[in-house]
């Protein structure tokens, strides 16, 4: 890189880079314009912001040594793992610094007797499993972004994955977490024992998107690998029926490893990438997986058979091997990709809502998709009601990025009226910061700020995520009046 | 709002305005548990009922003053139960109670607790105000956890008055073994075995005898007692006597519940029950508190004194930083401070 740089403008370095260049190396620490560029979004690209610097710290100290002088000079603190998040989490503050944890990233300990591993909040998740795998062991949780997303994002959105129904979410399999508050004072919340005294700080702490604490090390749950593991493809000639399909599934008093369903419009746009052998004509397929001994796995997986079939399924597939159950999933983790393909730009959703008003919803999807002339391809954790809709659209024509912006807050808007609710895995960030005011009133929201003042009195780590203010949604609600059709909509809303 | 949960509400809003304190109360099956502490009596059993309950989405919604032998005999008719196993003490708790206590049963090691099957609650806080935090769903990561914070909270942040929790099929079969050895020996095999693929629902051991229970299909139940061995054994009263907590071990004048990691290797004269794989362990002991919290402390646990003279707070001392957190949160929820003052926390 150039000593001398052409932008001179830039060539003052901020208040708080002066502050914090005396404790890190020079390479750690960024804030000429060229250089904070790759930080100015995470997986949620359609918002950007340059923070003022960029810090990447490589030991707890420099951690709480960073966010004691923040404190003091009181400058916004942005965490961020892996950027792979969804909801803008991780998007910068334009008077902040982003404080990237992504060099904190040793495996601490793999204790195999106790079955847990302690980690920094820098290791990818899939890394624990492969570390955790010579002992039979690995970490359930696995968020489709698993081969590149961190341990530290996952603790802060409370990461889900496909196997959630029997695995749980992050907050389920995180024994503990240490960190520090914003003024550096260090904490811990949990450890290597099932319960500690008093509030459970851990559970809150997961899922907080980085607003009450700055996590930087992990101590995480990890379990037996099953023996085996078969999945059962089933095929519908009516969405409706596969809805119902996976309530008589639950009823008949099984709990799959996964159970995962794609509409028609998802299966024809990853099948030619990924050869999965989807039943394209199927209106939508279930991928229904059982885990555990060879006896409990046969069992459940002749007991999956027969509930599907009596559903009404029209072909129902058994993975005979490994290789094919890999092959049957690959177009369900290749979706994502597979909508980047086949579209410039893809817009994905999160609601939850109860697994009985799947088919109300797809149907309402459908219309939706007439109103705003885009289409959307339906993949969802059926089995959890966690709906991840791809609104197909192309940033670069016009007006085709507000209508999905519209499309996505309506589907949202729905999701609180049956019942659900606006982000199952992904977070609010500052994505879903309006439809925030739609699912929370004014005094619940209130609760969540006096959690963020008990922990964060100035407000300094991750403003203007996940909560919004009172004036935020009164505005919202203003804009809401005018049928839509937002004024001004390219300013940024905070 | 319904006429039961209006009158609780007026009670809350009347203490708050005169500084009041209140003491929530259900069946009062967990009377001793918590700090000593003083208030009116807040009985939330008029506020009954269950809500909603729909086998296929595996949630149930109930009203905080409705007993749990509802809960679990309309689980039952449906197959289905709560598998975090709530103490009842010998009376019938109130699901309130449940959440708010927090407190598990012999199956947490490999189920989970109480906190992760709750999925959502309401809360009337000092001003009377009803909120409503997460959901009837699975997936749920809009805004702060409160509903699982509430668990476990002993009250002091106002009163639980719904609860939504995930409910599980009951497994499809079950079975006991037993096997005599030492604790030692028990520890070190219920470690082993948390590692295996083992249809395992939970582990204990008393008197000189490991038990395990296992749970799922038939077929797994089987090959997994080839592989273990043991005695088999037809009742299932041992996991009763373990949930209620009316075992033995429970009948000792002075008794300590330690959380500790499960590899621990506190093993010291008085130690009579060993649960959750050796994650929670049972001391009866008329060693000084200083000496068992400082032991148990050592090896990154903590001690609470379940049973006995009051010599001490029931619960294992917090840390500063963390004591100053919930003097923070408790401020922010209870201003006035009339929720279960001083039960989580002696004058908080």
């Amino acid at each position: 890189m150039n000593a001398v740089r052409s932008d001179t403008l830039a060539a003052q370095p901020p208040a708080i880079v002066s502050r914090l260049s005396p404790l890190l190396p020079p390479e750690s620490l960024l804030w000429h314009a060229e250089e904070t560029v790759p930080f100015e979004c995470d997986g949620l690209a359609a918002f950007r912001q340059k923070p003022l610097a960029v810090a990447l710290p490589q030991t707890e100290e420099q951690v709480r040594e960073i966010l004691r002088v923040c404190h003091e000079l009181k400058t916004p603190v942005v965490a961020r793992g892996a950027g792979t998040g969804l909801s803008g989490g991780a998007m910068p503050c334009a008077d902040g610094l982003l404080l990237s944890l992504a060099k904190l990233n040793r495996i601490l300990s793999i204790d195999a007797k106790a079955c847990i591993a302690r980690v920094q909040p820098g290791v990818r998740n899939l890394a624990v499993s492969d570390a955790a795998a010579p002992y039979g062991l690995y970490y359930a949780p696995d968020p489709s972004s698993q081969l590149a997303c961190s341990i530290g994002g996952n603790v802060a959105e409370n990461s889900g994955g496909v196997h959630c129904l029997k695995y749980g979410l992050t907050v389920h399999n995180v024994l503990g977490v240490r960190g520090y508050l914003i003024d550096g004072t260090p904490v811990q919340f949990g450890g290597e024992a099932l319960d500690s005294p008093g509030f459970d700080l851990l559970a809150l702490s997961i899922g907080s998107e980085g607003l009450l604490t700055v996590v930087t090390e992990v101590t995480l749950k990890l379990v037996p690998k099953p023996k085996l593991q078969q999945v059962v493809m089933a095929s519908f000639d009516d969405v409706a029926k596969a809805g119902d399909a996976v309530a008589a599934i639950i009823g008949a008093g099984i709990i799959p490893a996964g159970l995962e369903m794609m509409d028609r419009k998802a299966t024809n746009a990853v099948e030619p990438f990924v050869n999965a052998g989807y039943d394209l004509n199927a209106e939508a397929i279930l991928l229904s997986e059982s885990d555990g001994t060879p006896e409990e796995v046969a069992d459940e997986v002749g007991e999956m058979e027969r509930v599907l079939q009596a559903a009404g399924s029209t072909q129902c597939v058994v993975s005979q091997n490994e290789m094919e159950r890999l092959r049957f999933w690959s177009g369900r983790k290749n979706a994502f990709p597979a909508a980047g393909r086949i579209s410039p730009d893809y817009y994905c959703m999160d609601g939850t809502i109860p697994r009985k008003h799947l088919s109300e919803m797809l149907v309402a999807i459908e219309a939706m998709e007439k109103k705003y002339s885009l289409r959307c391809m339906n993949v969802f954790h059926a089995g959890d009601g966690n709906l991840h809709p791809l609104i197909l659209f192309d940033a670069n024509q016009p007006g085709e990025w507000e209508r999905a912006d519209r499309f996505g807050a309506d589907i949202l808007e729905l999701c609180v009226k049956l019942g659900g609710t606006i982000t199952g895995e992904h977070g609010v960030g500052i994505e879903k910061i309006n439809s925030m005011c739609v699912q929370f009133s004014d005094l619940e929201r209130d609760a969540f700020f006096a959690v963020k003042h008990a922990f964060d009195e100035f407000g300094l780590l991750n403003p203007g995520k996940a909560i919004p203010t009172l004036h935020r949604c009164a505005e919202y609600g203003r804009m809401h009046v005018h049928n839509g059709q937002m004024p001004f909509a390219d300013l940024p809303r905070f | 709002m319904e006429g039961s949960l209006a009158q609780l509400r007026d009670r809350i809003v009347a203490a708050n305005a005169s500084k009041t304190a209140l003491r929530i109360r259900g069946a009062g099956t967990k009377d001793f548990y918590g700090e000593s502490f003083d208030g009116d009596v807040l009985d939330t059993r008029p506020h009954r009922g269950i809500i909603s309950y729909e086998p296929t989405e595996l949630v149930i919604t109930a009203r905080c003053g409705t007993p749990l032998s509802e809960i679990d005999a309309t689980l039952e008719s449906h197959g289905q139960f709560l598998p975090f196993e709530a103490p009842r003490f010998g009376g019938d708790p109130t699901i309130g109670g449940v959440v708010a206590a927090g407190l598990s049963g012999p199956r947490r090691a490999s189920v989970g607790s109480v906190r992760d099957f709750v999925l959502g609650t309401h809360l009337i806080n000092a001003s009377g105000d009803e909120l409503k935090f997460g959901g009837q769903v699975m997936k749920n990561v809009a805004g702060f956890d409160v509903s699982r914070l509430l668990c476990g909270s002993l009250g002091i942040l106002g009163l639980v008055s719904e609860v939504s929790l995930k409910v599980l099929p009951k497994p499809r079969a079950e079975a006991s073994v037993r096997f005599e050895m030492s604790a030692l020996e028990a520890l070190d095999r219920f470690n082993l075995w948390r590692g295996q693929p083992l249809p395992i629902a939970a582990t204990a051991w008393a008197d000189g005898v490991a038990h395990v229970k296992l749970a799922g299909a038939a077929s797994a139940i089987k090959a997994a007692q080839a592989v273990l061995g043991g005695e088999s054994v037809s009742s299932d009263d041992i996991w009763r006597r373990l949930r209620d907590q009316t075992h033995a071990t429970f009948s000792a004048p002075r008794l300590w519940r330690l959380s500790l990691p499960s590899t621990a290797t506190f093993l010291r004269p008085g130690v009579t029950l060993i649960e959750w794989s050796g994650a929670q362990r049972w001391l009866a002991s008329d060693a000084s508190s200083a000496d068992v919290r400082d032991a148990t402390a050592s090896v990154g646990g903590t001690a609470s004194l379940w049973r006995g003279e009051r010599d001490t707070t029931m619960f294992h001392p917090l840390k500063p930083a963390n004591l100053a957190l919930h003097r923070k949160l408790k401020h922010a929820f209870d201003p006035n401070d009339i929720f279960n003052r001083g039960r989580l926390i002696p004058d908080l």
